[in-house]
């Protein structure tokens, strides 16, 4: 591919810019007011649409115009649904936990009338005198955003309003440069891939252009799967072009002409938003044939994954494209050399496609210029379960987990105490609190058992029990086992069986020993990575929980009061109130009586352990407690 | 065509490039466990786990079906970590095969009977925990059997019958555990059009194709039947 009238490239970009430019102006800068109501698949879960049918409702009772927009996700989930005024004269406020009665108030009260309303507000977009910033949220002391740049701030249906934030800039000067110096430049960012396992993007690409064969694919793989994991999913939904630019990028640099985005079906506001940019790309000329008129040509077909985890394996995903069960095989070949029809084929993640425009446009230099000596640029986190701030977050890499959980997410709830954070899925580990300092980044996660995976990062609190946690995982890897090969399909049932033993209290010591050399040799011996990671959170746990497993087998007791089997219900006699029935009414089994003394007791042989009682129980008398092992429940007396 | 020299086992052996090193050692009377292999097939299967050597300078055991051969490459078949995965494997497979090797038209001609014996391992291994399917046996063919809970899943009856005869009767249904070799609509296979070639009776390396005559099917047949490669 030869570089043909650069000039010709520049100045077609340059004339879409600035029909995106003015449009975004006019907008932007106007006299209109703006609300935007953050409606990824996040904000609509929490009510984002019945906030808008509101927002418009109320508006249409008025006269005055206003831009109403809807905008991506902007990563502050445990707020959503979120609403962004921007009203001209005064600053932009992002409001949070927004009910459709409170998007109402703030039409009109704000909107049309002249209040503020700071009760609803997070915080402003700018500096100002009449609400305090966003940005002074201890979050923002060690966030970094790249790819979450524009997520939330944008409509991701409307392609001028990337384009005016910079966006296929990076795409316009790449066409202008020879592809073995994109590579360089990327190298020289040391991007390493955010699917999980780290590897070199530049490697990667450079093996996939220097293979021989004229036909090469570009596939972006969006078949995120983890259970905890979204950041693909929103990167997806709230800023498509990020992601179509980087793939045309990398297409231009390894030589393909077809691309494809496999993403799961569960998905499908990001597949609708993908197909919407897709088609808007296309008619600006930026997809397609003679992209920007220059003589590379690129089209991307999204495909829609049925969901299997194993998909998310380069392999599986290729047998799965190309119409087969999705079964992985042995690598080598790599997907790079023989992949997608037997050409061939790169596989990015997501986020590693989304970080390359940046990239082209900034510089190898600043990319590299954060983070650590060998994990350059963010980490994109999803932080999910016992953590206050739930949502995306990103940290350029080597920021500590204390850092993420604490500062950005808030800490534990209800002063609970933190016990264990599960980062990168079922193939990471869970790492204890003697982790919390370690800068994270892929060597340091990998050392300690865990992995960078795809950016789950699930935060437990001492009411999660550890064995009950990697049984989990577990039942979640061997029901998503493709079951090719025996270590796999048998190995991890054998682990699974072995772990539902221990928190029903069935467990043998010498379990604990045959559990662990099955793990090593599952971990070695199989044919995937689905196979080959699945046993760290069983590994990570049972290195750092070791005492809680004892429990388990030994005492037959659970220390987090969770597993079923090895608790019981119990009223404490000297806090039941006398007058008080409230348990006996919700029991579901007609378990709890009270006694001569008008005491209540629970009937263990009847108890389904449902808890109830423990919830219907006043918190001024709190007398239902858990106990475990079951058998410390006193004697009934009288 | 152009052949490497390498070592297996201390023994100095020539194999054609590209060769697999399974096969080099098979064809040179070293014996690798092995299930799933099958010499005809475009690309190994690599589902069994049997079959890992070590082979110097590697980081830890490879698949040996899945490795070619290379210039100067020194194996070793018998390393403790290669047999500590090929034992796992096989008492994995043990642990959810339900052992009744007496009343097995297969007796004496099984392959895991084999592997037990080379690799030490006790058929009724308690190493793990037993857990066997239930399902249905398929008598609906006049002259063998189909007992799926037997199935160590080789993928060879799948392959010979698919892309060695085209029929394609025979296939992959479910996932993880309950992953099995079915028909479509795991209708009975008398009524699936099966032409009754025997063929997948004859490569089936355990007692889950088995000839209703007791007749024994080809004893050792790792070669799958190739006109061209029988040692």
């Amino acid at each position: 591919m030869t570089v043909i009238a650069s000039q010709d490239i520049a100045s077609t970009f340059q004339n879409i810019r600035d029909h995106a430019l003015s449009r975004w102006q006019e907008l932007w800068d106007g006299s209109k007011p703006i609300i935007m109501v953050s409606a990824a698949t996040c904000g609509r879960s929490a009510g984002a649409l019945e906030v808008l049918e509101a927002v418009k409702d109320e508006l249409s009772r008025g006269q005055q115009d206003v831009q109403v927009m809807e905008v991506g996700c902007m990563g502050h989930c445990y707020a959503e649904p979120l609403v962004i005024i921007k009203k001209p004269g005064n600053p932009t406020v992002v409001y949070g936990y927004i009910t459709p009665e409170k998007a109402r108030r703030l039409v009109k009260d704000y909107i049309q009338g002249e209040d503020i309303s700071p009760e609803f507000a997070l915080g402003a977009l700018e500096e100002n005198e009449l609400i305090p910033s966003i940005y002074d949220l201890p979050r923002f002391k060690h966030e970094k955003y790249i790819l979450l740049e524009n997520i939330g701030r944008i409509d991701p249906e409307d392609i001028d309003q990337y384009i005016a934030k910079g966006g296929y800039e990076a795409l316009a000067n790449a066409l202008q440069m020879q592809p073995e110096d994109i590579i360089e430049e990327v190298r020289k960012s040391g991007l390493r891939g955010r699917g999980g396992a780290g590897f070199s993007t530049a490697q990667k690409w450079e093996v996939c252009r220097s293979s021989p064969g004229k036909i090469k694919y570009l596939i972006c793989n969006a078949d995120e799967g983890d259970p905890g994991a979204f950041m693909d999913r929103a990167i997806l939904e709230s800023d498509p072009h990020s992601v179509i630019e980087g793939m045309l990028i990398a297409a231009y640099t390894i030589g393909a002409r077809h691309g494809y985005i496999y993403v799961r079906a569960e998905y499908p506001l990001a597949v609708h938003r993908a197909e919407i940019a897709l088609e808007q790309a296309e008619g600006l000329g930026l997809l397609g044939k003679n992209i920007l008129g220059s003589s590379f040509s690129f089209d991307i077909k999204p495909f829609q994954g049925s969901g299997a985890f194993v998909c998310g394996e380069e392999t599986a995903l290729i047998a799965s494209l190309e119409g087969k069960p999705g079964l992985p095989h042995h690598r080598p070949p790599f997907p790079a050399t023989s992949g997608l029809n037997g050409k061939p084929t790169v596989i990015n993640n997501v986020k590693t496609l989304a970080y390359v425009p940046p990239i082209i446009r900034n510089g190898a230099d600043w990319f590299a210029s954060i983070g650590t000596e060998k994990s350059k640029g963010t980490a994109v986190f999803a932080l999910a379960g016992k953590v206050v701030n739930t949502g995306l977050t990103e940290v350029p890499m080597g920021t500590t987990l204390r850092q993420i959980i604490f500062d950005v997410g808030g800490g534990i709830p209800k002063g609970r105490r933190f016990k264990a954070v599960q980062i990168g899925g079922p193939s990471g580990g869970c790492l204890p609190e003697s982790a919390l300092d370690m800068p994270i980044d892929f060597d340091s996660l990998k050392e300690v058992g865990a992995m960078m995976g795809s950016g789950g990062m699930v935060v437990l609190d001492e009411d999660d029990c550890m064995v009950e946690v990697a049984r989990y995982f577990l039942e979640f890897t061997q029901r998503e086992s493709c079951g090719k090969c025996t270590m796999c399909r048998l190995g991890t049932r054998q682990m699974l069986s072995m772990l539902e033993d221990f928190t029903c209290g069935r467990g043998q010591m010498q379990d604990l020993e045959t559990l662990k050399e099955l793990a090593e040799d599952v971990r070695i011996g199989s044919l995937c990575g689905l196979g080959r990671t699945s046993p760290n959170p069983v590994l990570t746990t049972m290195r750092y929980f070791r005492d809680e497993y004892k429990a388990h087998i030994e005492e037959k007791r659970c220390p987090a009061l969770m597993c079923h089997d090895l608790i019981a219900y119990y009223i404490l006699p000297e806090k039941c109130e006398r007058s008080c029935d409230a348990c006996v009414g919700t029991c579901t089994v007609e378990a709890i009586s009270s006694n001569k003394q008008r005491v209540k007791v629970i009937d263990q042989a009847k108890c389904v352990k449902c808890g109830t009682c423990l919830t219907a129980c006043p918190l001024q008398y709190n007398a239902v407690i858990k106990l475990s092992p079951p058998d410390k429940v006193p004697a009934a007396k009288g | 065509m152009k052949t490497v020299s390498l070592t297996i086992d201390g023994k100095a052996i020539k194999a054609p490039e590209g060769q697999k090193v399974l096969w080099a050692a098979l064809d040179n009377g070293i014996y690798i466990p092995n299930l799933c292999a099958i010499r005809k097939a475009s690309e190994p299967y690599a589902g069994c786990r049997l079959c890992f050597v070590e082979i110097e300078g590697r980081n830890g055991p490879v698949t040996s079906c899945t490795e070619p051969v290379a210039e100067g490459m020194v194996v070793n078949t018998q390393g403790p970590r290669s047999r500590r995965l090929a034992r796992t494997a096989l008492e994995l497979l043990l642990a959810s095969h339900p052992v009744d090797c007496a009343h097995c038209a297969k007796n004496r001609s099984c392959e895991l009977q084999k592997l037990c014996s080379l690799l030490g391992v006790k058929l009724n291994t308690r190493r793990f925990r037993k857990l066997v399917h239930n399902l249905p046996i398929d008598s609906s063919c006049p002259n063998f059997t189909y007992n799926p809970n037997k199935c160590v899943l080789c993928s060879r009856c799948v392959w010979t019958c698919r892309e060695r005869y085209g029929v394609g009767v025979l296939g992959f249904a479910h996932r993880g555990f309950d992953r099995v070799v079915t028909t479509f609509e795991d209708k009975p296979i008398a009524e699936s059009g099966c032409r009754v070639c025997d063929e997948c009776i004859e490569v089936c390396p355990v007692g889950a194709l088995v000839f209703k005559d007791g007749r024994k099917g080809t004893p050792g047949c790792a070669e799958v039947k190739s006109k061209t490669a029988t040692s």
